[in-house]
């Protein structure tokens, strides 16, 4: 009986041993998930000792995790807040940041609606509350439904900063915690107006110009979109070398392709 | 002899083990009951050092990422009270209506079909009743009522919670409504009352308590239900005048925020404060639920 107990023993140190994986956590915003995880299954298949375990949650618990050292790699669809910095510095890690990806911010209405062209201003007015009918910016005379994301999201900081100025949304926009929800919304009703990822853009959805600049990936890339923001992420200062050489890898040829085959667009 | 009293004494032995094992084994989920409470009672109560109590629970207005931020949580706790009262609107006469035709009038062959395909609705993921609120209730609603602008709103949310809740009360209505005395019904009978009478005048009141706890158990469900409300109600934080108007919940608060929170700021703490609030509710309404089913036990010569 102990004879047994022992070789199953053995036997369990020893699959240990063939399977030494070293592990890599990857957690944070879900808008960098999909190419973190794409970027994590083509690189395990290159590289059978390393496991990567890629996790959403939202930028900032990504962040969060990096300062509490859970996690090796924080995604963020924002830059690192200079709180979170001073957070990270009180436990002694300085965050170091990679620009992986650009992501444009596609503003959608629904099929029936006849608008084309929005200015940055008349988006502004209508997220505000300023602009309350279709008829004043040149559509039909419906009252506009405003669709959000949670406030705390990183899509709706990002719309936040590039076309609101920290103006607040009108207090009874319709709230949703996804862009997958946000795109079903405007889907079913024919007056609303929203925003999603450049990613989660479909045949279902129809997005407008922005000061006349039609929402692509070509104008995201050249700066000339106006609803444009990079996509980040952060390790400590001195990472192991399996975390800076995947990041090489994300940044790489064949990483920027994957970029490009989630959706959103390759710096390089 | 001696051989049978080890025998004893193994078997007393074993049944200690068993006894401190199955001691740990209740006492796990107090622990965890504790650990939630201090966890955020710690969480939500450094919310009152930056806020004043009146201005958080009196403020109409919910910014919270915003700069001065805005921590107001009147339109949330009015959103989960206004789409809680329409649930049970909902719910009552479905639920303790459904529960008086399984115990009183529907023939066995109804019953046995009827009380599982209502338990079955219990079992359904709150995430399949918020696709099923957001593709067919909403368009369904926006349709009926032409000039709202979006079938997001209060009442859907309403009537999806409404048949979330239907399960719990009509299954602990059913329960009250078998645990009436059968003497109390024979006795009924045998003045000459009829069925209808019989149930009027003797079963529900006789039952009054249990249904009474069925109810406040279906708010209890209504109100902690956290997915529908996200995708259906709509999430606008606006103080409910219609039941037309989207509206935001507690639950739908913590559930969108809490994930992209930074650790230890202020909209954090407010958020516990708002689970807090929430708990608040629950342990209430479940403190009036056990007082009032010792009592109706006690009425029905059941209890102490």
């Amino acid at each position: 009986m102990k004879r047994f107990i022992l070789s199953i023993l053995v036997g369990l140190l020893s699959i240990n041993f063939i399977f030494a994986f070293e592990e890599i956590t990857v957690s944070g915003s879900t808008t960098v998930l999909p190419i973190a995880q794409a970027a994590s299954e083509d690189y395990m298949n290159t590289k059978k000792d390393i496991s990567i375990s890629v996790r959403g949650g939202g930028s900032g618990v990504g962040i969060t995790s990096l300062i509490d050292g859970r996690c090796d790699i924080a995604n963020s669809s924002r830059k690192i807040k200079d709180k979170e910095i001073l957070q990270a510095n009180q436990n002694g890690i300085k965050p170091k940041e990679y620009i992986i990806a650009m992501d444009g911010i596609a503003v959608i209405v629904n099929q029936t609606n006849p608008i084309k062209n929005l200015t940055k201003e008349q988006l502004k007015s209508i997220f505000t509350g300023k602009t309350s009918n279709w008829a004043e910016v040149g559509g039909k005379n419906q009252k506009i439904v405003v669709v959000s994301r949670d406030s705390a999201s990183g899509t709706f900081e990002a719309f936040n900063t590039l076309v609101l100025d920290e103006e607040k949304v009108r207090e009874d926009a319709l709230l949703d915690a996804s862009n997958k929800g946000v795109a079903t919304i405007i889907e079913k009703t024919p007056s609303a107006i929203g925003y999603i990822g450049i990613a989660y853009l479909s045949k279902n959805t129809k997005a407008v110009d922005i000061d006349s600049i039609t929402c692509s990936k070509q104008n995201v890339l050249n700066n000339s979109y106006p609803l444009s923001r990079n996509l980040y992420m952060y390790t400590i200062e001195n990472p192991k070398t399996s975390v800076k050489d995947f990041i090489n890898f994300i940044l790489s040829q064949k990483g920027q392709k994957i970029v490009t085959e989630t959706g959103y667009i390759a710096i390089k | 002899m001696n051989r049978l009293l080890t025998k004893k004494q193994i078997i007393y032995t074993k049944e200690l083990i068993y006894k401190y094992i199955l001691a740990i084994l209740s006492l796990t989920s107090f622990i965890c009951l504790i650990g939630i409470i201090v966890i955020l009672f710690k969480n939500g109560i450094p919310t009152f050092k930056f806020i004043g109590f009146f201005d958080l629970f009196l403020g109409k207005f919910w910014y919270p990422t915003y700069n001065p931020p805005d921590f107001g949580i009147l339109p949330l706790i009015l959103g989960s009270i206004w789409v809680t009262f329409g649930a049970l609107l909902v719910c009552i006469p479905l639920g303790v209506g459904g529960a008086i035709y399984i115990y009183e009038i529907a023939p066995i062959w109804q019953k046995k079909i009827l009380k599982p395909t209502i338990e079955l609705l219990g079992s359904i993921p709150s995430v399949v009743y918020g696709l099923f609120g957001m593709i067919i209730i909403a368009p369904l609603l926006q349709n009926i009522f032409k000039n709202i602008p979006t079938g997001l709103c209060a009442l859907s949310a309403s009537l999806i919670l409404g048949i979330m809740a239907i399960p719990t009360v009509c299954s602990i209505s059913e329960d009250a409504f078998s645990s009436v005395p059968k003497n109390m019904i024979e006795a009924s009978f045998a003045l000459g009352a009829n069925r209808w009478q019989t149930l009027i005048k003797i079963i529900l009141p006789a039952a009054g308590s249990g249904i009474s706890t069925a109810i406040i158990l279906g708010i209890n469900r209504a109100i902690g239900e956290t997915m529908t409300v996200l995708m259906v109600a709509g999430g606008a934080t606006i103080i409910p005048t219609s039941f037309l108007q989207p509206v935001r919940t507690m639950t739908a608060t913590i559930a969108a925020e809490m994930g992209e929170a930074v650790y230890g700021s202020e909209h954090y703490h407010v958020l516990f404060t708002i689970g807090l609030v929430l708990f608040a509710f629950t342990f209430i309404f479940n403190i009036i639920a056990e007082i009032i089913t010792k009592k109706y036990k006690i009425k029905l010569g059941q209890g102490i």
